[in-house]
């Protein structure tokens, strides 16, 4: 607009603000994806800012066990590699931990009784002894410098023993009917209140706005009482997919309502008297007029509800409860918070899926979103 | 897969089901009350019934569903709140006594009351400053994207992305978390951030306004286009300056925007949950009523008097802006 005319000072400061802002907050999303691939030694000692930089690791291993030994001349000699073939410089090592760092790579270390250890840099390691080795195996302490390493391990892992894949599926259990179901029944509703002329229209319109703001809580008690009834009426339990389905028709159903009737009502009058003139019933005109017109404001809707849906908490613990079976993604990583609470590589990678499906479907359909926001905010 | 195979069919059911009832209702009263082939009376008293019957029909299910899912419960609630622990005994004012009466509720009221102080009022400031912004560059609305992308995140997601971000190690260890790692380069001490009493409310609310400030912006970026060009322009040729423009010129003509965005929300923040459940569950003075009521609902088995009575009074806060919305609903349609 105006100050974007001239170049001034302003608008190098408008750029820089924004540009710091933006930073800000999409640093956590990528602090949080970063972390997830990276190797969990690394994950738990460094930040992940420091993800392409070589760290520094302290470590403690054990040598191989003293049966493995050979004798080389006059010497028992145990060998092999401290870093197992992956890459990475050993700078320093020692053999106690009062001293992990007294010897530099490739050097001699003297241990009691003539016995001795030699690390080379590459982490080839050799103990040797005038006697044979007995007991239990040496351990060595040992700085190393390894290199970033990315792996999609803790995705594979999250995925098959943390149970996240089962809770995927739940997720898309759960949600797809949900998302559904309830434009089906909020399309008609909408409809009426928008075309049709019947007593109580205005209290219902109002009705609707004013559900729109019940809080949640003030339904979840007596609903659960109603499920335990019914579900103990029909012999199922009250913890079942097609309880939390309704449950979330129920209270996605205001939005629906007033973000399609808003929509409806705005629809050209002409078209719908036109069509009842030629004999159209109401049933014909919403079919084969208002759904298509109205696809737009369906799929606002759509979007919004799998968005709600997809990351729900509450509902999904009431109505569907804790068990392992049933757990959806967003139960599921609340459990590892609470059970794998330290286990970054675990809770990152897990926070990921759960996320990755909303953010795919709101990049790819933010238009929808944008348009939905506009219209759903009572005006 | 056998499980998302069954939803699908589920689905599919639920959907034949209401095409059915829809359709299948419709033809039956066109069967019923039949408008062809009739005395001319007999078909204007036949269009009369089936005209008032049939919005009935097409708005059945939702006021079913409505009223199970909310009218009934929140009545009921308000009879439960009488009543004792398993809802069958009365008890009469006892619960409010209690409440009250109870240190726990005054702290999750005093919190959030803060919560309703800072998250709108942040939310919103910062969507407004960017919405400005983003308006005169060229690559705003990118900008306007990865802002508007938290929004996608669930509560609980962006809670762990923030426990991670206020990680804390002791000792000497190298810091994981950003802030502390920030902290800790500029010399100071590193904090467990989230056992801080009082001011970790902040660091929860941080994460709420992290998600809404999206929100605020996509609706406040909106009615900033919608301003006239032509007040701007008068308001440059008459010598005003840029900040004189926004808050004299622009902020007065989008107030009705600010406040809709700014109560809803207030409206999220009184139902927020997920957040202090996934960061501390309300230990170290962070409890919060919609926290406290779930609680309630499960401790020891459940208490349904006491759960129903705090969700009363996250109800009694709505209210007046339930009020407001109504109110003005409804001269948007008599404006029609």
């Amino acid at each position: 607009m105006i100050a974007s005319s001239k170049r001034s000072p302003l608008t190098y400061l408008v750029h820089a603000t924004v540009l710091f802002l933006v930073v800000i907050w999409t640093i956590p999303t990528a602090g949080l994806f970063i972390s997830s691939i990276r190797d969990k030694d690394q994950l738990s000692v460094s930040g992940w800012w420091t993800a392409l930089s070589t760290s520094e690791q302290l470590i403690i291993a054990r040598a191989n066990d003293p049966k493995t030994q050979v004798q080389e001349g006059d010497l028992f000699v145990i060998r092999g590699n401290l870093l197992d073939g992956s890459s990475g410089d050993v700078t320093k090592f020692g053999s106690s931990s009062l001293e992990p760092e007294a010897f530099d790579a490739g050097a001699v270390a003297d241990l009691r009784k003539g016995q001795t250890l030699q690390v080379m840099e590459n982490g080839d390691y050799a103990f040797s002894s005038p006697t044979p080795w007995e007991g239990r195996s040496q351990r060595i302490f040992y700085t190393a410098e390894i290199p970033p390493r990315f792996t999609l391990d803790n995705y594979r892992e999250v995925l098959s023993t943390e149970g996240l894949g089962k809770s995927f599926l739940n997720s898309l259990t759960v949600t797809i009917p949900a998302t559904i179901i309830p434009i089906l029944v909020a399309a008609f509703a909408a409809y009426a209140l928008a075309w049709m002329r019947f007593p109580g229209r205005a209290l219902l319109v109002a009705a609707v706005v004013g559900l729109l703001v019940v809080p949640l809580q003030m339904s979840l008690i007596p609903l659960l009482k109603s499920y335990n009834l019914i579900g103990e009426f029909f012999g199922v339990g009250s913890k079942t997919y097609v309880g939390i389905w309704l449950a979330h028709t129920g209270f996605g159903l205001p939005l629906a309502i007033y973000l399609l009737r808003n929509y409806i009502a705005g629809l050209p009058g002409e078209i719908i008297e036109s069509a009842r003139v030629d004999g159209a019933s109401d049933f014909d005109i919403f079919r084969k007029i208002i759904l298509p017109l109205s696809f737009p404001a369906l799929a606002s809707f759509a979007i919004f509800q799998f968005l709600w849906v997809w990351n729900d908490l509450l509902i999904a613990m009431v109505f569907l409860g804790n068990n392992e079976e049933h757990l959806v993604l967003t139960g599921q990583l609340r459990e590892l918070l609470g059970s794998r609470g330290g286990n970054w590589e675990i809770l990152t990678a897990s926070a990921f899926i759960t996320i990755i499906v909303p953010l795919c479907v709101f990049f790819s359909l933010q238009r929808y979103l944008v348009r939905g926001l506009l219209a759903g905010s009572v005006k | 897969m056998a499980q998302l195979a069954s939803a699908l069919v589920t689905m599919i059911l639920g959907v034949l089901g209401c095409a059915v009832y829809f359709y299948g209702s419709n033809i039956l009263l066109d069967k019923i009350f039949p408008t062809k082939n009739r005395p001319a009376q007999q078909v204007a008293s036949n269009l009369r019934i089936a005209n008032s019957i049939r919005p009935w029909l097409f708005l059945g299910p939702a006021v079913l569903l409505l009223t199970f899912y909310l009218f009934y419960p929140v009545i009921d609630s308000i009879r439960l709140s009488f009543f004792d622990r398993s809802g069958e005994e009365f008890v009469g004012l006892s619960n409010y006594v209690w409440l009250f009466g109870s240190d726990e509720f005054f702290e999750s009221f005093r919190n959030n009351m803060l919560w309703l102080i800072v998250v709108p009022t942040a939310a919103t400031f910062f969507g407004l400053i960017i919405a400005t912004m983003t308006d005169r560059i060229w690559w705003g609305n990118i900008a306007k994207s990865l802002i508007f992308m938290p929004m996608a995140i669930s509560f609980i997601g962006a809670s762990v992305i923030w426990k991670f971000i206020y990680d804390f190690r002791s000792g000497g260890d190298a810091q994981i978390g950003l802030l502390n790692a920030v902290v800790v380069f500029f010399g100071g001490e590193p904090q467990n951030w989230i056992t801080i009493p009082f001011w970790n409310n902040f660091f929860l609310m941080i994460i709420l306004v992290w998600i809404q400030t999206g929100f605020a912006m996509v609706i406040l970026s909106a009615a900033l286009r919608g301003i006239p060009d032509e007040t701007i322009e008068a308001a440059v040729l008459d010598g005003a300056n840029g900040l004189q423009i926004f808050f004299k010129i622009m902020v007065p003509q989008i107030w009705g925007t600010i406040a809709v965005v700014w109560t809803t929300i207030t409206i999220l923040v009184l139902k927020v949950f997920d957040i202090v459940l996934a960061m501390t569950n309300g230990q170290w003075d962070t409890q919060v009523l919609a926290n406290q009521m779930f609680d309630w609902m499960f401790r020891g088995g459940g208490d349904f008097g006491r759960g129903a009575v705090v969700a009363i009074v996250i109800m009694v806060l709505v209210i007046p802006i339930m009020v407001w919305n109504i109110k003005r609903a409804n001269a948007e349609m008599e404006g029609r």
